[in-house]
């Protein structure tokens, strides 16, 4: 049983360092932009430019914030 | 094969040789402190469970998932993962993050392994001196670190080969262009008998980010239902969007400097 909840652990702890780590705005700006596509996917012009913007509004917050923090 | 195809099979073989030359530092430092032949036979362990992981996951997921839904969830695991590597590798770019010194792991894991008893003595690397790892002793640490070092480093791999694959339809191509990547580091790694240091990982890393990034992009919209003008040629376009940020971010991070300033001469203070 102890086996089975520190395997259990691990792959938790696995996703939880991947999907967020050290940069939790990374994941927020896909849940953006994962939203934003659905909202405007019938928009197609819209989402040409706003889809692209939303990722690299979202790199470029989490870059300063990792110069904040170096 | 089209160019998104292309692509993907670049994007699958650099994301694994950037985690294979750092699987094979530890596999290395663990060869040459523990023994050649737990170090080999825990890489071999570990590749099994991996590719053992890509037909258990890969394939039920891209025949049992409704395509769609399939691509919104990889399309969105694919966009943390490169934007993740994008900033890493940007702030590394600027030189606001170190870069990753594959000889400064390798003293520092040589110089764990070495501390712990041993029941074996230190060996050369197989290519160096023709010797025989296959009849050599066993050390349980040494298969601990080699199995443990490319299981964690191949997960991002099998990841990779899992999301492109399953989405694309293409989980074939894309095992294939990861497994050649493994025999590349690896063949390199046995001839020069030691860690590639010389690869130039934060290049790769920013390569593989932009493509991981443009396809998470667009398989999201595919997903959720966005038509792209020119299909797949979308992607190529979303990758020079990308690329163009970056170089362009890179820049400016550059000349913004650290974020705190150096302390005045005679201040009394230290940084």
């Amino acid at each position: 049983m102890t086996a089975v909840v520190r395997a259990l652990e691990a792959f938790a702890k696995f996703w939880r360092d991947f999907l967020i780590g050290d940069a939790p705005e990374l994941f927020v700006g896909t849940l953006v932009f994962v939203g934003a596509a659905l909202a405007f996917r019938h928009r197609g012009g819209v989402v040409l430019v706003v889809l692209p913007l939303i990722v690299i509004a979202f790199l470029a917050g989490s870059v300063l914030r990792g110069r904040a923090k170096s | 094969m089209n160019s998104s195809t292309l692509v993907l099979a670049f994007a699958v073989f650099g994301a694994s040789a950037v985690e294979m030359v750092e699987a094979l530092t530890i596999v290395t430092a663990a060869g040459v402190t523990r023994g050649w032949r737990s170090a080999i036979e825990g890489t071999l362990a570990a590749a099994a469970v991996l590719t053992a992981l890509v037909i258990a996951v890969g394939i039920p997921l891209a025949r049992l998932v409704p395509i769609d839904i399939l691509r919104v969830v990889i399309g969105a695991l694919l966009l943390v993962l490169g934007l993740d590597w994008l900033r890493k590798a940007v702030l590394r770019a600027s030189g606001h993050k170190a870069l990753h010194d594959e000889d400064a792991i390798y003293a520092r894991t040589v110089a764990d392994l070495s501390s712990r008893p041993q029941g074996t003595k230190a060996s050369p690397p197989p290519g160096s001196t023709g010797g025989n790892w296959r009849h050599g002793p066993r050390d349980a640490t040494g298969f601990a670190v080699a199995f443990k070092g490319v299981f964690l480093e191949g997960m991002e791999v099998v990841l990779i080969v899992i999301t492109l694959g399953a989405s694309s339809g293409h989980l074939a191509l894309a095992s294939c262009a990861a497994g050649a990547a493994a025999v590349v580091v690896s063949i390199i790694g046995y001839l020069v008998a030691r860690q590639l240091s010389e690869v130039p990982e934060n290049w790769l890393k920013l390569g593989v980010g932009v493509m991981l990034t443009s396809f998470g992009v667009f398989w999201v919209g595919e997903g959720a239902g966005v038509r792209w003008p020119g299909s797949d040629l979308m992607i190529l376009v979303l990758v020079a969007v990308f690329a163009v940020t970056v170089a362009l971010l890179s820049l400016g991070m550059r000349k913004l400097g650290p974020s705190r300033a150096p302390a005045a001469v005679g201040s009394g203070h230290s940084s």
